[in-house]
């Protein structure tokens, strides 16, 4: 087995910014965004899948970013915590209603969160009490109970009908 | 870093994949979705010498209706087959148990060939693949092979695959007229790996049960077919003595270990329950499917 296999160079874009990088097979997705691209607001939680705070956008569908190797996002694009809230860092709704309705304490879970519910209420604008704890079920908070994220779930889902243009 | 050393090839083709497979053998490993495998490297179980990225192999990723069944590429993404509309008209036990395989952020990534060919003991698509007989097409370096979801599984993490074949199609027939399914578990929390998952599929004839088919995950090393309990349900009717005759097969069809979450009598009566329920519900879509 060779002790150094030879750096692979990805090209991808990440929060809309083209970025090329050498990096060895083995860099998870989660430590090349936050080691390589200084972007620390994809946190890392239980690296094996389980907890949700890594989580990304690839291609627009969330996924675990401990669970990618680097080495196989190239071409795609990534969305980070870091590339929700708008140039002129007004946030995001989703960001807003979790302010709002105090959804988060610690905030270590919080980035996980956000993008898995951009994704999830793109899928399911309007969803159900019900749908939203399925939604939720792949991240987890060990502060607030959600309670309130399940709220801000709820706020986030009309802010967002606000801004459609009506049908 | 977490994961051990080792060398990546991401090829483009299934011809590529096997040649990588021949030239590397048992120091290789496949990379499907990787929501299985990442987890070990990460944890360093696992520490292959080179992994074969079967990800940018577009041949391998497909829903096709075929031979009277659905065809699924090996690297199709859960998440794709749960918005198949194809794979919910014609093979809707693998509809009703495909939402309850991890989480959705893991099926985005996680695929229906790398769950058959990881054979974890707890997933649902082995247990789903067993009820319904699907068949499962290799490709190696003598060329392709069928197996039968039977011969496939063989004890945990273990299926009939050579370590220079992979799994390129799994094909499952298409649900027969006027039959219901359902898919049944229970897990401490959802996305978690079930204490015990059944799949049933049942036929009517008229007021009684024309055939029925049962699978259980979670029971043991490999998923297992209720084959005593079908047989005791088929051509008599939905009543409590049949049910729990039924249940009292699937009992002693499983042999369940104990862990931190469930001891190995409370999944054994659990299977029971579950399978009772999951052969109502089924029969109750049987009635449904009737009347459309």
């Amino acid at each position: 087995m060779p002790d150094t296999p030879a750096p692979i160079e990805v090209r991808l874009r990440v929060n809309g910014r083209e970025c090329a990088e050498r990096v060895p097979p083995r860099l998870l997705l989660s430590d090349f965004l936050r080691h390589r691209l200084g972007l620390t607001g994809t946190h890392v939680g239980c690296e094996h899948g389980v907890c949700g705070a890594c989580t990304v956008l690839l291609d627009g569908e969330a996924v675990r970013s401990c669970l990618l190797l680097a080495v196989q996002v190239a071409d795609a694009e990534v969305t980070t915590v870091e590339g929700l809230a708008r140039p002129d860092e007004s946030l995001h709704p989703i960001q807003q209603a979790f302010h709002e309705m105090h959804a988060l304490q610690c905030g270590f879970c919080t980035p996980g969160f956000l993008l898995s519910v951009v994704a999830f209420l793109r899928d399911v604008p309007a969803p159900s009490d019900e749908e939203i704890r399925h939604g939720l079920a792949g991240n987890l908070c060990r502060c607030t109970g959600y309670q309130n994220i399940v709220r801000a779930v709820r706020r986030a889902s009309e802010l967002l009908a606000d801004r459609r243009p009506p049908a | 870093m977490k994961p051990p050393v080792f060398e990546y090839t991401a090829v483009r083709s299934t011809d590529e994949a096997v040649a990588e497979l021949e030239q590397h053998g048992d120091g290789a490993k496949i990379l499907a979705g990787g929501q299985s495998l990442v987890p070990l490297l990460n944890m360093r179980l696992a520490t292959p010498d080179r992994l074969i990225d079967l990800n940018r192999v577009a041949e391998l990723a497909h829903v096709t209706a075929r031979d009277g069944g659905v065809a699924i590429g090996a690297m199709t993404r859960q998440r794709t087959v749960e918005r198949s509309e194809l794979a919910a008209r014609h093979v809707p036990l693998l509809a009703d148990a495909i939402p309850w395989v991890g989480h959705f952020q893991i099926r985005n990534r996680g695929t229906v060939g790398g769950s058959l060919s990881h054979a974890d003991p707890a997933a649902e698509l082995p247990a789903v693949a067993l009820c319904l007989d699907a068949r499962f097409t290799a490709r190696g370096p003598a060329g392709e092979r069928t197996l039968a979801a039977e011969e496939f599984f063989r004890t945990q993490l273990t299926t009939a695959l050579k370590p220079t074949e992979l799994l390129t199609e799994v094909w499952f027939p298409a649900s027969a007229r006027g039959s219901g399914s359902a898919w049944i578990e229970l897990a401490r929390r959802h996305g978690d790996f079930a204490l015990v998952g059944v799949g049933a599929v049942v036929t009517l004839a008229g007021d009684r049960i024309g055939e029925a088919r049962l699978a259980l995950t979670g029971v043991g090393d490999r998923p297992v077919r209720a084959r005593e309990a079908e047989a005791r349900l088929a051509g008599e009717p939905l009543s409590p003595d049949v049910l729990a005759d039924a249940a009292e097969a699937v009992r002693r069809a499983i042999d369940p270990g104990s862990d931190i979450h469930a001891t190995a009598a409370y999944r054994r009566h659990v299977a029971g329950v579950l399978a009772g329920r999951a052969i109502r519900l089924a029969a109750a879509r049987a009635k449904e499917a009737e009347r459309a």
